[in-house]
C-alpha cells in the first residue's frame, strides 16, 4: 500500500508539473510578446508595464520565468487581473465556493439517483429495467447546456418552481439557486452511473459468494447491500470520481447558463476578454483540482478493493 | 426411523434455452439425526441440484415437484423470515471456497456475518466465537486471520474457514457439496478429517456430496449413488463399496484408481454421463451399461429393496450372483 | 520490391478486430440518421430560399409561416436556414477534430508499439501524464491565447484527445505486433513501413473506425460547449452550439424553439454516433452493450 501510494504521489507530481507547464507555456506560445498577451492587447501606462515585467520576470529566460511563476503560485500568488486590477487569488477565492458547492451538489445527485436507478434496473428485470436502459441511453448523450436550457424552460419559466438565474443569498436561497444548475450538471453523469451500477450489480449478484450469503439466511436487501453493491463499489466509485473530476471543467457551462458567479463562468469571461493572468490562475486551480480528484479516485479504489494493493494496478 | 430430513419424489426442472428441462427425477432420501449420508455420482448427475433444492437455492425459474420435510416443517412452503430461519439451521459448505467467499470482505466478516446480521450478536462476541471456530478447524493464528482477506489465504485454509463458518451458527444439518474437490490431495485428507471429526463431536447430520465413492464410504453411514438425476442405489456404505448391486456403482468402483489394488490401466466408465433430460427411456444408464438387455430399455426400473438396501436395476439379483461384476 | 515479395506466401493474417457483420436495426437507424444529417448539411442552402443571416426584427420569435416552416429566432432570422447552415459547421468541426486526433493517435500508437523498448515506455508514461488535461479547459486556454474561433477550438480538442486514442490503439497495435504473421513478414525482409501500412494498420482499422465514430460524438458535444461559451464558432455564423446559447434569452421569454431545436439536433446526432460506434466494433456478445470504459473517457477527463 505504501509503495502504491508513493508511486501514485510521484505520478501526481509529474502530472501537476506537466499541466502547470502547459498552462504557463501558453503565455510564450501566443503570437506577439508575452507582455502583449498579458495585457490582452490593452495599452498600459509604463508603470503598469514595469509591474508586469517585474511580476512575471519577463526579462529572464523562459524556464526561470516558469520556476518563479510556479513558486509564486504554490504560495498563493497567481498574479493580477488586468481588467479588474485585483489579485487573481482573491478573485478565485471569492468564486471557488460557488463552483465547489455546485460540483458537490451535482455529485450527490449523481450518486444517489444514479445508484438508485441502477439498482432498481439490476434487481427488477423486465419493464423497469428496459425503461431505465432506454432512457439512460438517451440521457447519457444530453450535454450539460442542453440539459440546462431544458430545465430552465420547464422548471423556471413554465412551472416557476425554481430560480433560473444568479446565486441567491443565504443558505436556503443559495441551495434553491444551485438546484437546477446541479441537476443540469449531473444529468448525463447520472445516466452513466446508473448504467455502470446496473451492469456491475447484475454481475455481482451472479457470483457464487452471493449464494453463500443467501444460504446463510441473510435477508435479501442485506445481501444486495453487503455483497453486490459493496463489490460493485469499485467501478461505481471510480466512475463517480472521474465524473466528478470532469464536472470541474463542465461546471463552466452551467455557471454560464444559470448566471452563477463561479470559477468556470469567470474563466470563460476572462478568456473572452483576454485577461490572461486570470485564465492562467483559474486553469491552474481547475487542473490541480482535476488531477487531485482523479488521484483520490485511484486511492479510494485501492482501499475499496484489497486485491489492488497486491500490485494488480493498472 | 426418526428422520431429520425427508425428501420424497423430488423432481426439478430448470429452464435451459428457454425450455424447462428435467435435472432431478423422483429423488427420495432421508437423513436421520446425526446420520451421515453420501451422495455419489459423476458430474452433471444432479448432486448439487439435490443439495440446492434442500437449501432452497435453486436458480430462478426452477419448477419443483415433490416434498421436502425438515424436522416436521414443509421446507417448500417456507417464505421470508421462516425461510431465513431454516437456512440458518441448515449450513452449506461449497466446493470452491475462493468463489464462494466474498473477495473484498475480511475473513472475520465472512465468519461473523450470519451471527451479526441474523442473531444480532455484538461484534466483540461474534469475533470471539469466530476465533474459537477457527481454532477448532485447525487454523493457527486465528485472531490475525480475522483481519485478512480471502486472497491472502490458501485454498485449504479457505475451506477450513468455510467449514468454521458453517458450524458457527450451530446447525443440525450440514450440506457439503464436494468440499474437497478443489483442494490438492494432502489438504483434502486434512480437511476431510476435520469435517468428519467435528461432525461426530456435535452429532450433526450430514449430506456429503462427492464423486469419490471410496471417500463417501469412509465418511458416511449410508451412501446413495445418483445418475441422470435419479437415485440408482442406496445402501450402507461398507456394503455398497464392497459388493455394489447396480452396474453403475460397480463401474464407479472400478473407475477409481487405487494404490492398494493392482490396477494396470485406469478404467473409466465408458461413454459420457447424461443429464436427466437427455436420458433415454427405460434405464437411464442403459446406453453405457455392460450388462444391458432389451428389457432394460423397456421400462424405467424403480428403486426397490434388495440385500439391505435399495437398487434401481432389473438385473440386480442375477448380477449380484455373478462374481464377475466388471473389476479388471 | 519487398512488398511484391511479401504479398505472396504469407501466413494467413488472423483478423482480430472484425467488422461486425450487420449493424442491426438500431445501428442502421443510427447510420441513416447520420447520413441524413450529412445530406441536409450539404444540400442545406438549396432546401430553403431564406438567408440564415438576414434578420428582420419585426419577426423576432415569429411563428412558422409559408416559406419559413420553423419560424424565426430572437433576431428575426429564419430558423430552418440557420439550422441547416449550422449543420455544416457542427459536423465539419468534429470531422476535423477526429481526423487530426485519430491520425496523430494512430501514428503515436503504432510507432510506440512497433519500436517498443524504451520509446514505448516513455510514450506510455507520457500519455499517462498528459491524460490529465480536460479538453474543454485546454480549449479555453487556447482561446485566451490565440483568440476565439473554431480553428483554435478544433486544434485544442484534437490535442486533448490524442492521449486517449493513442492509449487505446497502442494496446491493440501491440497485440497485433506480437502475432506470428508480422514476425513472418519481418523474416521475409519486408520493411517496417510496408508492414505497418499494409498489414498492421488495416488489421486494427475496424477498431480505429469505431473509435473515430465514438469520438465524433464527443467532439460534437465539446465543440458545442466551446461555441456555447462564445469561444468557438463566432456569431453571426450559425452553429448549433451558438444557437443554443443565443436562444437562451428566448427560453426565458417563453420562446424555446431555437435552443430546443439546436440542442435536439445535437442530442440526436450524438446518440446516433454513440450507437453506431458501439455497433461497428462492439463486443461480440449481443447482450452486452456499452462498456464502462467508454464512459470513463466520456466523463473521466475529456470534457
Ligand atoms: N443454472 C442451471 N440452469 C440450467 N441447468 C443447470 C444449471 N445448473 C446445472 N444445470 C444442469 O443440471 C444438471 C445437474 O447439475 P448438478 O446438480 O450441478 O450436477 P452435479 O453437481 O452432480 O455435478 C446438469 O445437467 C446441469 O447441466
Ligand atoms: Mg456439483
Amino acid at each position: 500500500m505504501t509503495a502504491y501510494l508513493l508511486r501514485r504521489l510521484g505520478m501526481l507530481v509529474a502530472t501537476l508539473l506537466v499541466s502547470s507547464f502547459v498552462v504557463f507555456a501558453g503565455l510564450s506560445l501566443a503570437p506577439g510578446s508575452p507582455l502583449a498577451t498579458l495585457s490582452g492587447g490593452r495599452s498600459l501606462p509604463p508603470e503598469s508595464i514595469a509591474v508586469l515585467v517585474e511580476r512575471y520576470h519577463l526579462d529572464e529566460p523562459f524556464l526561470s520565468r516558469y520556476a518563479s511563476w510556479i513558486g509564486n503560485a504554490v504560495q498563493g500568488d497567481l498574479g493580477v487581473s488586468i481588467s479588474l486590477r485585483q489579485d487573481v487569488s482573491d478573485l478565485i477565492a471569492a468564486r471557488a465556493g460557488t463552483t465547489a458547492g455546485l460540483i458537490l451538489y451535482a455529485a450527490l445527485i449523481m450518486v444517489l439517483t444514479g445508484v438508485g436507478l441502477g439498482l432498481l434496473a439490476a434487481l427488477r428485470p423486465g419493464i423497469v429495467d428496459s425503461l431505465v436502459v432506454m432512457s439512460t441511453a438517451v440521457v447519457i448523450a444530453v450535454p450539460p447546456f442542453a440539459a440546462a436550457i431544458l430545465l430552465i424552460g420547464v422548471f423556471a419559466v413554465n412551472l416557476e418552481w425554481l430560480p433560473a438565474f444568479g446565486n441567491g443569498s443565504g443558505l436556503w436561497d443559495g441551495i434553491r439557486h444551485l438546484t437546477l444548475p446541479a441537476v443540469a450538471l449531473a444529468t448525463a453523469a447520472t445516466a452513466a452511473i446508473a448504467r455502470v451500477t446496473r451492469t456491475t450489480v447484475r454481475k455481482e449478484m451472479d457470483h457464487e459468494h452471493v449464494q453463500t450469503a443467501v444460504s446463510r439466511g441473510i435477508p435479501y436487501m442485506t445481501v444486495v447491500r453487503r455483497h453486490a453493491l459493496r463489490n460493485a463499489a469499485v467501478p461505481i466509485a471510480t466512475l463517480a470520481g472521474m465524473t466528478t473530476a470532469s464536472m470541474i471543467a463542465l461546471a463552466a457551462v452551467v455557471e454560464r447558463a444559470f448566471g452563477l458567479n463561479g470559477l468556470g463562468a469567470y474563466l470563460v469571461n476572462a478568456a473572452l476578454s483576454k485577461d490572461f493572468a486570470v485564465v492562467q490562475g483559474i486553469s491552474l486551480v481547475l487542473v490541480t483540482a482535476f488531477v487531485l480528484v482523479n488521484t483520490l479516485v485511484d486511492v479510494v479504489a485501492a482501499t475499496l478493493d484489497p486485491r489492488i494493493k497486491l500490485g494488480r494496478q493498472t | 426411523m426418526n428422520a431429520l430430513l425427508t425428501v420424497t419424489g423430488l423432481t426439478v426442472r430448470l429452464p435451459l434455452d428457454g425450455e424447462p428441462r428435467k435435472v432431478l427425477s423422483d429423488v427420495s432420501l432421508g437423513i436421520g439425526h446425526g446420520e451421515a449420508v453420501g451422495l455419489v455420482g459423476e458430474s452433471g448427475s444432479g448432486k448439487s441440484m439435490t443439495a440446492r433444492s434442500i437449501a432452497r437455492l435453486l436458480p430462478q425459474g426452477a419448477q419443483v415437484e415433490g416434498e421436502i420435510g425438515y424436522a416436521g416443517t414443509d421446507v417448500r412452503a417456507l417464505r421470508g423470515q421462516g425461510l431465513r430461519d431454516f437456512r440458518s439451521k441448515v449450513s452449506m459448505v461449497f466446493q470452491d471456497p475462493r468463489a464462494h467467499i466474498n473477495p473484498v470482505r475480511t475473513i472475520g466478516d465472512f465468519l461473523t456475518e450470519a451471527l451479526r446480521v441474523n442473531r444480532r450478536v455484538s461484534r466483540r462476541v461474534a469475533d470471539g466465537q469466530a476465533v474459537r471456530a477457527l481454532e477448532e478447524v485447525g487454523v493457527a493464528d486465528s485472531r490475525r486471520r480475522l483481519r485478512q482477506f480471502p486472497h491472502e489465504l490458501s485454498g485449504g485454509l479457505l475451506q477450513r474457514v468455510m467449514i468454521a463458518s458453517a458450524l458457527l451458527t450451530e446447525p443440525r444439518l450440514l450440506l457439503a457439496d464436494e468440499p474437497t474437490t478443489a483442494l490438492d490431495v494432502t489438504t483434502q485428507a486434512e480437511v476431510m478429517a476435520i469435517l468428519d471429526e467435528l461432525r461426530r463431536e456435535r452429532g450433526l447430520a450430514l449430506l456429503f456430496i462427492t464423486h469419490d465413492l471410496e471417500l463417501a464410504a469412509a465418511v458416511c453411514d449410508r451412501t446413495m449413488v445418483m445418475y441422470a438425476g435419479r437415485i440408482m442405489e442406496s445402501r450402507a456404505s461398507a456394503l455398497l463399496h464392497e459388493r455394489p448391486l447396480h452396474p453403475y456403482t460397480a463401474a464407479l468402483t472400478a473407475a477409481r484408481p487405487s494404490v492398494l489394488r493392482r490396477v494396470h490401466r485406469l478404467t473409466t466408465v465408458p461413454g459420457r454421463p447424461v443429464s436427466a433430460f437427455e436420458a433415454p427411456g427405460g434405464c437411464p444408464f442403459a446406453g453405457r451399461c455392460a450388462h444391458v438387455e432389451d428389457r432394460c430399455r423397456e421400462r424405467r426400473p424403480d428403486l426397490r429393496p434388495l440385500a439391505g438396501g435399495e437398487v434401481a436395476c432389473v438385473r440386480a439379483e442375477e448380477l449380484h450372483q455373478e462374481p464377475a461384476v466388471t473389476r479388471d | 520490391m519487398s512488398s511484391v515479395v511479401t504479398s505472396q506466401r504469407l501466413p494467413a493474417r488472423p483478423r482480430t478486430h472484425r467488422w461486425r457483420p450487420g449493424l442491426g436495426p438500431l445501428g442502421t437507424t443510427a447510420a441513416v440518421t447520420i447520413l441524413a444529417a450529412v445530406a441536409l448539411a450539404v444540400l442545406g442552402p438549396a432546401l430553403t430560399s431564406a438567408d440564415p443571416n438576414t434578420s428582420d426584427f419585426a419577426k423576432a420569435y415569429g411563428a412558422p409561416e409559408a416559406g419559413h416552416p420553423l419560424g424565426y429566432d430572437g433576431q428575426g432570422r429564419d430558423l430552418l436556414a440557420r439550422l441547416l447552415t449550422g449543420a455544416g459547421t457542427s459536423l465539419l468541426g468534429p470531422l476535423w477534430v477526429v481526423a487530426l486526433s485519430m491520425t496523430a493517435g494512430t501514428v503515436v500508437a503504432v510507432t510506440a508499439a512497433w519500436v517498443g523498448g524504451r520509446l514505448d515506455s516513455v510514450v506510455s508514461a507520457a500519455l499517462n501524464v498528459v491524460f490529465a488535461f480536460p479538453g474543454v479547459l485546454l480549449a479555453m486556454l487556447v482561446a485566451a491565447v490565440f483568440g476565439a474561433g473554431l480553428g483554435a477550438a478544433v486544434l485544442a480538442l484534437a490535442v486533448a484527445y490524442v492521449p486517449y486514442i493513442a492509449r487505446l490503439l497502442r494496446s491493440a497495435a501491440l497485440a497485433e505486433r506480437r502475432k506470428p504473421y508480422i514476425r513472418a513478414l519481418e523474416v521475409q525482409g519486408a520493411g517496417a513501413w510496408a508492414i505497418c501500412l499494409r498489414h498492421l494498420v488495416p488489421n486494427i482499422l475496424p477498431l480505429i473506425a469505431a473509435q473515430a465514430t465514438l469520438f465524433f460524438g464527443y467532439a460534437m458535444v465539446d465543440l458545442a460547449i466551446i461555441s456555447f461559451f462564445g469561444l468557438g464558432v463566432q456569431p453571426p455564423d450559425a452553429d448549433w452550439g451558438v444557437m443554443v446559447a443565443s436562444g437562451q434569452s428566448g427560453v426565458l421569454q417563453g420562446f424555446p424553439a431555437e435552443s430546443l431545436m439546436a440542442g435536439g439536433c445535437i442530442v440526436v446526432l450524438v446518440v446516433a454516433f454513440n450507437v453506431l460506434g458501439e455497433r461497428l466494433c462492439g463486443p461480440a456478445r449481443p447482450g452486452v452493450r456499452s462498456s464502462p470504459r467508454r464512459w470513463r473517457f466520456r466523463f473521466g477527463a475529456a470534457s
